[in-house]
């Protein structure tokens, strides 16, 4: 089977000199959901950046079959979902359907289709009421939620979610675990929090010093790393 | 004046909301060179400038005592160089210098209160103004506020430990003040690199297309003959001649 994403060694120093990602192989396969675990600063974001072509380090990255290059990136873009740990810095537009539509906008779509589409995908978060709102005036789970909105509106095959549970309280997070269970995508979830990460993800990547130190089960790799409370 | 309540009055239900907001910004910049180029001593014609922009306040279904005492906020600098004036013996031009800068600020507040900004910004675009300026402007607006939340959660935390901001010798609290602001000035940076990140991860390519584009009325073009035409008015006829 083809992978949705083949990276394979992809190392990158950050400007000030320190090794952030060592020769990274990594994989993820149709309907998988992958958590990718491990301290602060081993890397996981650092990675995570790459497969949409924010970072580009060393190494081979494949998206979809699409080589990252220059060239492939807005098609790689519009093929991966990537919602980011503060949903504010995702949501700047002035209001909930304007901020939705501003990726399939950016794909070339007319605003009639722009507007279908971003209450399509605000209708699937069940956020359909909030379309006339100001970003700012949304609760952090309904901001989450939003900004996956945003993604979901540009028909992604790939979800990529950076710790989607900081500042989400308990029924926030469930409300979230519930929605991403039932979007048929691809995911990748970068998270601390291990409880979430069992209800989604199918098996675990345990980051360490810029490298892949384990996989396999979410149990046990935590086990493993001893990476539970 | 807090954010909010321009927000709250921006998404009223008026005749005046309705309007186009194209219409309504350049209605306003008549209205402001009608204003500024009135002669200095014509007190009638800035009482029904005034009595114009009170007008629209009462047609927007504003709080008229709200919006007249927010209008004032200008006054203070104004103030300044009326100061200045009057000290070299110019008392008319002074208190003209007043009532000018008051009459502006209530129709710049009115067009404010009535037009939600988003709505604003998208005039300004469709009317020509740099794209530049209203993508800052929409920046601005949008993170302006988290930016200031994120100070005031900064000024706590420093208070709580025990910070020479409120107190102490001048030089002590300033340089705590300036530490905080190059603080502050850091994590602005890191949450416009973060937007950047977010923006081009959607296919940013440097242009926000618009969802809508606005379509004019009759009601849109009724509005502003009339508000063109009273402010034309008001410059000429009511000018008298020192």
């Amino acid at each position: 089977m083809t992978p949705l994403i083949d990276a394979r060694k992809v190392r990158y120093r950050y400007p000030d000199g320190t090794l952030a990602l060592d020769g990274v192989d990594f994989q993820l396969f149709e309907r998988e959901t992958v958590a990718l675990l491990g301290p602060n600063g081993s890397g996981k974001t650092t990675f995570v950046l790459h497969l949409t072509g924010l970072l580009r380090g060393e190494g081979t990255i494949r998206v979809c079959g699409l080589e990252m290059s220059k060239k492939n990136l807005p098609k790689i873009r519009s093929r991966i979902g990537m919602v980011f740990q503060d949903s504010e810095e995702q949501l700047f537009l002035p209001s909930v359907l304007e901020d939705v539509a501003f990726g399939p906008r950016n794909l070339g779509l007319p605003p009639e289709e722009a507007a279908r589409r971003a209450r399509l995908a605000l209708e699937q978060t069940g956020m359909e009421k909030a379309a006339g709102r100001a970003p700012y005036h949304l609760s952090a789970g309904e901001k989450r939620r939003v900004a996956l909105a945003g993604v979901l509106a540009m028909s992604p095959e790939i979800l990529v979610l950076d710790e989607p549970t900081t500042f989400l309280d308990p029924p926030a997070e469930r409300d979230l675990a519930r929605l991403l269970h039932e979007l048929p995508q691809a995911k990748i979830l970068v998270t601390h929090d291990i409880p979430f990460a069992r209800a989604l993800a199918t098996r675990a990547v345990f980051f360490e010093r810029g490298n892949i130190a384990g996989h396999g089960s979410i149990d046990d790799v935590v086990r493993r790393f001893q990476w539970e409370i | 004046m807090h954010y909010d309540v321009l927000e709250r009055w921006s998404r009223g239900d008026s005749y005046f909301h309705r309007l186009d907001a194209r219409v309504k910004i350049l209605a306003l910049l008549l209205y402001l060179v009608a204003v500024a180029t009135t002669h200095p001593f014509t007190w009638s014609a800035f009482a029904a400038f005034a009595a114009l922009a009170v007008s629209g306040v009462i047609a927007a279904r504003l709080p008229l005592g709200g919006m007249l005492a927010r209008a004032a906020v200008v006054l203070p600098f104004s103030a300044t160089f009326a100061a200045i004036s009057a000290l070299t013996g110019e008392m008319e031009t002074a208190s003209s210098l007043l009532a000018k800068s008051y009459a502006s600020a209530l129709g710049v507040l009115l067009l404010a209160a009535s037009t939600a900004m988003p709505s604003l910004l998208d005039a300004a675009s469709a009317l020509g103004f740099p794209r530049v300026l209203v993508l800052v402007l929409q920046f601005l607006y949008r993170y302006l506020f988290v930016v200031t939340d994120q100070a005031q959660r900064m000024r706590s935390a420093a208070l709580c430990r025990g910070s020479a901001l409120r107190r102490g010798p001048v030089r002590e609290r300033f340089r705590a003040a300036s530490g905080a602001l190059a603080v502050l000035f850091a994590r602005s940076y890191e949450k416009a690199e973060g937007i950047e990140r977010a923006m081009v991860a959607r296919g940013f390519d440097g242009r926000i297309h618009l969802l809508y584009s606005p379509r004019l009325a009759w009601r849109d073009a009724v509005f502003l003959a009339v508000a063109a035409s009273a402010a034309i008015g008001l410059r000429f006829l009511l000018t008298i001649p020192a």
